[in-house]
């Protein structure tokens, strides 16, 4: 078992004639994930990688495919466009990888999503992998190992590190979520701490976050009402200056509010597992697995 | 982005909004002409990319063009919040009869743009949200229809009896509105909105932050940009498409990802020691920006060690070290450097750095702490 994404999922790509979209389609294809289509306007009928059929618009790709999913690798200024298509074509999971979405595009994504009944995950995301089965998005498959620990995580490069280290520890994944840096995304910790709460596969979770925003702290009550698994969270951001948006469009201290402490310490109340250090998390999990 | 209170002022009157006239003086001369030109008394006002400029002395009034030299003559060059101030708006001062706060700014938990509106103006806001919350209305847009009227009445309502004036602030919040969406704004806000005693409102001061991600789509607004008012080391990262923040500490960091690149910084102030910035190369690998992102840490003198830190998901870290090698031919090294890299193409890049007289490492909790003690005086590897 796992969560979103598992053996079944059948994936569209948007974009898939693009510099990332190409690259990225063949490490998901290298991986074992079925890509059973892609969108590029003006290059419908032609074929990617001769296997994969590219079709104008997602209407015609779900239309010959049937797919549930689609990943978005389209340039910033269409990637609301190309989330809304699918979202209307009848997707029921889009990620959107694309970095650089402005945000009050995403306030007319958002609720068009919903309305629609599709999860969106991302924007300005790396994506999920259910490890064994399927990787819908750009994290490297090689770092990764089945297993029974749930990953979810604001950041790209340190869910690797992550996952790299718990991978190496003998602490395989169930299924690892990048939900993005950006102030509006459209899946947050809380929706996916539900679905790891659910899913029998799952026993752990590791919970990255960061400054900004109080996604964090909404995450520690819903841990502390709700689920039964043990959580392990960090925060990056501890040195982080007010004021200043840290590379991610979401990662920023506003005034007093979205500092690193203050999180922290919902995740102490909530008595979730705090990992000070990114290699701590392997301690933490393995223990709270033993018990 | 940030822009000026005067830039701002200029996207909200073409919108509409009534604000007194203003202009610019960058020398105290300049300052006493623009208030001999408006007469009676006027407001010199610092512009410079910080809250609080009142507090700190950089909004004065002055009642002649003499006085206007004078004020000006403090407030130009002077520090607020470290920075400083090379320009200065010197507008007409206006009689208050009541001053209010009006702010839009996109609410990541409504997942819109909010509203907020507050009859205690010409304070800070978020003093009056933590003491006074009842003096705050707040209203969520949904920006697939825009702000309707009655929206904008009920906020002119809560800030005024008197229907004449609360049709003047609706017709305000409609024009902010509107400037907010057209600039692709992630804050905008009118402090104070203040009537005078014959019945006008008006807006006195104006802040907008403008969303980076927007800029390709308004490339006009790019000229607001106020290279003056970052550190040049960040205008320099930016011309080479470099995520770059430059902090106080010694310990130099090159990192790939945000996420990574936050962690890496408080791993350094784990062990004891201080980051001096925060810089993301991004996840493409290109050995160009490595070369870039070496020339600008190693300008900074504050830097006594040089940490890299790079987890090769998608950027190759064969590329990273290609690039550490022909930036240190360039411009050999004055500081120590402690490299760590592990993931995609780990084995070809030590193989690169060990030829060229590099050690590497693979942990990253191991190259922080060796990081922090060089940087601290000891003796390299």
């Amino acid at each position: 078992m796992s969560i979103f994404i598992d053996a079944g999922t059948t994936v569209i790509v948007q974009g898939i004639t693009g510099r990332d979209g190409s690259f990225h389609a063949k490490q998901m294809l290298e991986y074992g994930t079925k890509i059973v289509g892609g969108v590029t306007p003006g290059k419908g009928g032609q074929t990617f990688e001769r296997s994969v059929p590219i079709f104008n618009t997602m209407m015609e790709a779900v239309r010959g495919t049937g797919a549930n999913t689609s990943v978005i690798y389209v340039p910033p200024m269409y990637a609301a466009d190309a989330i809304m298509e699918a979202a209307d074509a009848g997707i029921a999971l889009v990620v959107a990888i694309t970095e650089g979405v402005p945000v009050l595009d995403m306030t007319r994504v958002y609720p068009f999503v919903r309305e629609k009944g599709a999860r969106l995950i991302g924007p300005n995301c790396p994506g999920l992998i259910t490890p064994g089965q399927a990787k819908v998005g750009i994290i490297p498959g090689r770092i990764c190992t089945p297993g029974h620990v749930g990953v979810v995580s604001r950041s790209g490069t340190l869910t690797y590190e992550v996952v790299y280290q718990l991978t190496r520890a003998g602490l395989g994944q169930s299924t690892c979520v990048g939900i993005g840096g950006d102030p509006i995304n459209g899946t947050n910790f809380i929706d996916c701490l539900a679905a790891f709460e659910q899913d029998p596969a799952t026993r752990a979770v590791a919970l990255m976050g960061e400054i900004g925003g109080t996604d964090e702290q909404e995450a520690a009550r819903f841990v502390r009402e709700q689920m039964s698994k043990p959580v392990v969270g960090f925060i990056a951001g501890q040195t982080a200056p007010p004021g200043r948006r840290m590379g991610h469009a979401g990662a920023i201290i506003s005034g007093s509010a979205g500092t690193a402490a203050e999180k922290i310490a919902a995740f102490e109340e909530a008595g979730m597992g705090v990992a000070r250090r990114p290699m701590d998390f392997v301690e933490l999990l393995r223990a709270r697995l033993r018990r | 982005m940030n822009i000026h209170e005067y830039q701002a002022k200029e996207l909200l009157r073409a919108e509409g909004v009534p604000i007194p006239p203003g202009r610019v003086a960058t020398t105290p001369d300049e300052a006493a002409e623009i208030a001999r030109e408006y007469g009676g008394t006027v407001v010199v006002k610092a512009q410079v990319h910080a809250g609080g400029r009142g507090k700190a002395g950089g909004v004065k009034l002055a009642k002649s063009p003499e006085e206007a030299r004078a004020v000006a003559s403090r407030i130009l060059g002077m520090q607020i919040k470290g920075l400083t101030v090379h320009q200065a708006l010197v507008t007409p001062a206006a009689d208050i009869a009541s001053e209010a706060y009006v702010g839009i700014i996109v609410d990541r938990a409504a997942k819109r743009p909010v509203f907020m509106v507050s009859p205690a103006g010409g304070i800070d806001i978020e003093e009056v949200a933590a003491t006074t919350p009842e003096k705050i209305l707040k209203l969520p847009v949904d920006t697939r229809y825009g702000l309707q009227p009655y929206q904008a009445m009920q906020l002119g309502f809560f800030l005024y009896g008197d229907v004449k004036k609360v049709r003047a602030v609706a017709r305000i919040m409609q024009q902010l509105y509107a400037s907010f969406m057209r600039n692709g704004c992630s804050l905008a806000e009118i402090n104070p909105l203040v009537t005078t005693p014959n019945g006008d409102v008006l807006a006195l001061d104006a802040k907008m932050v403008l969303d980076d991600n927007e800029l390709e789509r308004h490339p006009e607004l790019e000229a607001l940009r106020d290279p003056t008012a970052e550190a040049p080391s960040e205008v320099q990262a930016r011309n080479a498409s470099l995520t770059f923040i430059k902090l106080d500490g010694n310990v130099g960091c090159v990192v790939n990802g945000a996420g990574l690149a936050m962690a890496t910084m408080d791993l350094v102030k784990y062990y004891g020691g201080a980051p001096a910035n925060f810089l993301d190369i991004g996840g493409s690998s290109n050995p160009e920006k490595v070369v870039n992102a070496l020339r600008i840490i190693t300008a900074d003198p504050n830097v006594k060690a040089i940490l890299f830190n790079i987890f090769g998901g998608i950027t190759r870290t064969d590329d990273v070290a290609n690039g550490i090698v022909s930036a240190t031919e360039q411009n050999p090294l004055q500081v120590p450097i402690v490299i760590r890299l592990t993931g995609t193409n780990e084995e070809i890049a030590v193989k690169i750095l060990e030829q060229h007289g590099f050690s590497a490492m693979t942990d990253m909790d191991t190259a922080v702490k060796r990081a922090v003690e060089l940087a601290r005086g000891g003796k390299a590897a």
